[in-house]
């Protein structure tokens, strides 16, 4: 297994799945992240980091309920484990950690 | 539904999906290209988002994705495998006649596949033994004058070897060889006629043949150097080493034994009895002013071949463009003559065109296709059998392959069953085919001297793996369709009801094959028949000139004088001429004639005072040649009708006396003699001369008249033999030779007949299992008409109604179509042919009827001639 460290893009799907809650399926997902980054998303990519993400244990995923649309086939929707929320409040912390680092007048400057 | 299905991504993407992804994600993935599509299809448009589905699903083809092909199907399709071999043996068993009609129609077109693979593997490991033979290419000229259609000739000039030295880089070793090195070879009294090439140094370099003695380097390099094959060193100094040893060679010539050579393998593509060094040849005939010209001039192409060994970087493109060039500046010094060259790979020689001077014997790549061809559609007709035959018994074993469903066979288990079926008559096939093989090769080796002379057919052992992947690879083909329309079948209908309709949907398949099986037999007999009667026609053709009981013995260069004077004594000789060649065999003497600021090629003989009227040749106008002491000059010639036409010489008489120019020469045009075919007839009369040059005899032709054949051959033998003891009397009648000399149609006639018979005989065995079949299974059928009241006759017209009119759709397809081959292809560029009648095009169809009716009708009139009481009661 490659090791438990998120890539930037995994942490964004990451975030998506964990922000749409109950929607969260691949299409949805890609959606989701064109809108808000504003950046092409390829249904190939997101659905690789989504089984990337899947073997290394942040995400579950189950199968839903048959509807009319998509020819009959199911969706499966991911929701984030409890190692998936683990890593994430861990990330944001290391961030917030650096972001203290910063004095003020410096950010202002940017 | 119809408008969903008209927003479908392809489907065949669909399938792709379905075949590699993992079960697991394939819903869900599908799912979401399934929406991308939707959207893409209200967005960019129907093409575009199809378009972009297709992308998508082969973008998906990833590691992850793929489903994991499973080990264990594998086990059991082994452990499967050996049931299906049991139940097809089994299978085989018990239906002795359809699995005999089947092994007998594979067998024998088989066996003409085995044939084929051992035709084609030989021609292709001809020259294999030269090392970097693939590197090896032959310089081969292209002759055009004016604007006539370029011929092609194995041979180029002598200059070709400076030429190429000095313009064209990249080449390792290169050897010039000319014909016509040997004679008789005297050594104390022993006199061995041998023959070989004039070869420079490089032969060495760019050959491998194994040379047993002498140096490789220096042993052609010094004047009147030979090197022999072991078997020729033999000849001439027995046990004695050959080494340094010299012998005389012709007249005056003295040559030393510099080396020995292994005789060629019977592969290479040449021969030879011996080599003689090059710069010998140079010292002989490159001295004086015409000696000049041999050397130099760019179209003396005649005798002489050049062989290169590029590097190995060398690309044979640019070689061939530098040739090109070459020919292109070396043809302006000539008037309307092309000459240019181009490379042959060694090893494409064999196998390669037909040449004109070729070295030795060649097969021709066209030989190679056409031959390759028939076998493929004897092959097919005895496939087609197969699958015929094993669709139509599906009926009785669509319960066998239902159950196997039920217990759960999946789809390419049964198709792996009914392909191991088929395999194994195949293989069973192809132990009988190989007998049959051994029957048939010395036949084919026999068709003609040419074919005996360079192929053998040697059974390697390799042949035998290819034998085998070829039985295997036809019982895939033939076990094919069978199995794919067995493996088909729904588990439920095939249990429920084995006789639904559904179930011989295949068989307008079916007809379709028989249909093109019948067409292909007829057009072969067709094809056979038209081959016999343009050979009769052609030896029946008027010639213009008599050849009965003409004899023509070959000089083989001694003095005509004295062997005129010798024959002469015999009484049964009625009239002796001379002459250069024997004309109407297919081989023409050229010369350049010229007259009136015009030019073209003049075909020609050179004769003597007594050669047309000893043929019948008529002479128009004008007088015969006067008898001429040896070494008068050339000061004469008679034209034929067509030079005169050529040249506008007026009429016959208005011709005699005017001047010609032939190769240089003045003659006075002294006669006219009537048009006649003075090659083989498919060509047309264009001018000809018989000239009168006294050097020019190869041949003496003696007319015969004698009711004791044999001992006039004896005396003749015997005239000859004291004259000459070395070589021997070699004659040939006239008649004979003409016929030879069409043998063409003769072998095509008997290779196409013999096919004919084969896909006839495995047509009706087909036919006959059909026949077999249909009988059966409407038996009780037949039974019950039969019970109310149908007559014999009506019931055997309503079992054979289906199969003739098959035959003739077969035979209305067959006739204008082979009529249109032949008409179109075949005898369209042949000049005098016989047209093809009624008679020819409707016997193969005369025939394929009657072998029709008869398979068919004896089936029938057993079925039809049965108690009805038996069959019904049996039930």
């Amino acid at each position: 297994m490659k090791g438990t460290n998120l890539g930037e893009f995994e942490e964004v799907v990451l975030l998506t799945i964990a922000a749409l809650l109950t929607e969260a399926y691949s299409v949805a997902i890609c959606d989701e992240i064109e809108r808000i980054t504003d950046r092409k998303v390829k249904l190939g990519v997101v659905h690789s980091v989504l089984n990337r993400l899947e073997e290394k244990g942040f995400v579950n995923s189950q199968l839903g309920e048959a509807t009319k649309v998509r020819g009959g086939r199911r969706k499966r929707y991911f929701e984030v484990t409890h190692a998936g929320k683990a890593t994430l409040q861990k990330v944001k912390s290391q961030r917030d950690e650096l972001w203290n680092l910063i004095p003020e007048f410096n950010l202002k400057m940017i | 539904m119809s408008n969903k299905s008209a927003h479908q991504p392809p489907r065949w993407a669909d399938r792709f999906l379905e075949w590699y992804c993992r079960s697991e994600i394939l819903e869900d993935l599908q799912g979401d290209l399934y929406e991308h599509f939707e959207r893409n299809t209200i967005s960019k448009g129907k093409r575009k988002a199809r378009q972009i589905y297709c992308l998508d699903v082969l973008k998906f083809f990833r590691p992850y994705t793929i489903r994991k092909f499973k080990i264990v199907n594998n086990i059991t399709s082994f452990i499967m495998f050996k049931n299906y071999f049991k139940t097809s043996v089994r299978s085989i068993a018990r239906n002795k006649l359809f699995s005999a009609i089947n092994v007998i129609g594979l067998a024998v077109s088989m066996s003409i596949g085995l044939l084929m693979i051992t035709f084609i593997s030989e021609v292709t490991s001809f020259d294999r033994f030269h090392t970097d033979g693939d590197r090896v290419y032959r310089v081969n000229n292209k002759y055009q004058y004016q604007q006539e259609d370029p011929t092609n000739f194995a041979t180029t000039s002598v200059a070709m070897d400076e030429r190429i030295k000095e313009n064209i880089p990249g080449i390792e070793s290169q050897v010039l060889m000319t014909r016509g090195f040997g004679g008789d070879a005297k050594l104390g009294d022993k006199v061995i006629p041998i023959s070989g090439l004039w070869v420079s140094e490089g032969f060495t370099d760019v050959f491998s043949f194994d040379i047993l003695r002498g140096n490789p380097e220096t042993m052609l390099s010094e004047p009147h150097s030979v090197v022999l094959t072991d078997e020729t060193a033999e000849k001439i100094f027995g046990s004695a080493d050959p080494m340094g040893q010299t012998f005389q060679l012709g007249e005056e010539d003295i040559f030393t034994v510099t080396g020995v050579v292994k005789k060629p393998p019977f592969n290479s593509h040449f021969t030879f009895d011996a080599l003689g060094s090059y710069i010998t040849l140079m010292n002989k005939n490159g001295t004086g002013e015409s000696g000049k010209r041999w050397m130099n001039a760019w179209d003396n192409m005649w005798m002489n071949y050049v062989y290169v060994k590029l590097e190995p970087n060398t690309k044979v493109e640019e070689v061939n463009q530098k040739l090109l060039a070459l020919g292109e500046t070396e043809s302006e010094k000539y008037e309307h003559r092309i000459i240019t060259a181009s490379l042959q790979p060694l090893y494409g020689i064999m196998s390669g065109p037909d040449l004109s001077n070729n070295i030795g014997n060649s097969i021709g790549g066209e030989i190679i296709w056409i031959l390759g061809a028939l076998t493929l559609v004897v092959l097919l007709s005895a496939g087609f059998n197969y699958t015929n035959l094993s669709i139509a018994r599906s009926l009785r074993r669509s319960k066998e392959v239902g159950v196997r469903k039920v217990v759960g066979a999946t789809k390419g288990q049964i198709f792996n069953q009914f392909i191991t079926e088929a395999t194994i008559i195949s293989l069973i096939s192809v132990v009988f085919a190989y007998l049959l093989f051994m029957l048939i090769k010395p036949q084919f080796l026999g068709l003609d001297p040419s074919i005996e002379r360079s192929l053998q057919l040697n059974i390697t052992p390799i042949l035998f793996l290819y034998f085998f992947g070829f039985a295997i690879l036809v019982g895939v083909l033939a076990g094919f369709f069978p199995a794919l329309f067995l493996s088909k079948l729904q588990a439920v209908q095939a249990l429920k009801n084995a006789g639904s309709t559904k179930l011989f949907s295949k068989i307008n398949m079916r007809k379709v094959l028989i249909v093109i099986q019948f067409t292909l037999s007829m057009a072969f007999i067709i094809s056979a028949s038209i081959a016999y009667t343009q050979f009769k026609y052609a030896l029946g053709f008027d010639l213009g000139f008599k050849t009965e009981n003409v004899l023509n013995v070959r000089l083989e260069g001694n003095d005509w004088q004295k062997l005129q004077t010798a024959f002469a004594a015999i009484p049964e000789i009625t009239q002796i001429s001379k002459s250069s060649m024997i004309t109407s065999t297919g081989s023409t003497y050229a010369a350049d004639m010229k007259y009136g600021g015009d030019s073209t090629e003049l075909f020609y003989n050179d004769i003597d005072e007594n050669y047309l009227e000893l043929m019948g040749h008529e002479l128009i106008a004008g007088v015969n040649f006067d008898k001429k002491t040896p070494d008068t000059d050339e000061t004469e010639i008679i034209l034929n009708e067509a030079a005169l036409k050529r040249f506008n010489l007026g009429t016959p008489y208005e011709a005699i006396g005017k001047q010609v120019e032939v190769n240089n020469n003045s003659l006075t045009i002294i006669g006219v003699v009537k048009d006649f075919h003075y090659n083989k007839i498919e060509e047309g009369i264009e001018s000809f001369g018989f000239r009168s040059n006294n050097d020019g005899f190869y041949n003496v032709n003696l007319k015969i008249s004698s009711t004791d054949l044999p001992g006039t051959m004896n005396k003749l033998e015997n005239a000859w033999n004291e004259i000459d003891p070395i070589h021997e009397f070699e004659s040939e009648f006239y008649d004979k030779q003409i016929q030879s000399a069409y043998s063409q149609y003769q072998i095509m006639g008997t290779i196409v007949g013999f096919l004919a018979v084969l896909t006839v005989s495995i047509a009706a065995l087909g036919l006959l299992g059909m026949a077999v079949y249909t009988a059966e299974t409407r038996m009780k059928e037949i039974s019950i008409r039969k019970v109310l009241g149908a007559t014999e006759g009506s019931l055997i017209s309503l079992l054979t109604r289906g199969f003739m009119w098959l035959l003739l759709i077969s035979a209305a397809l067959a006739i204008p179509l082979t009529y249109l081959f032949f008409e179109q292809k075949i005898l369209n560029d042949i000049e005098n042919r016989a047209s093809i009648g009624v008679l020819e095009l409707f016997t193969g169809v005369i025939i394929i009827f009657g072998i029709g009716i008869l398979t068919i009708g004896s089936q029938v009139r057993k079925a039809a001639r049965a108690n009805p009481a038996q069959t019904l009661r049996s039930e």
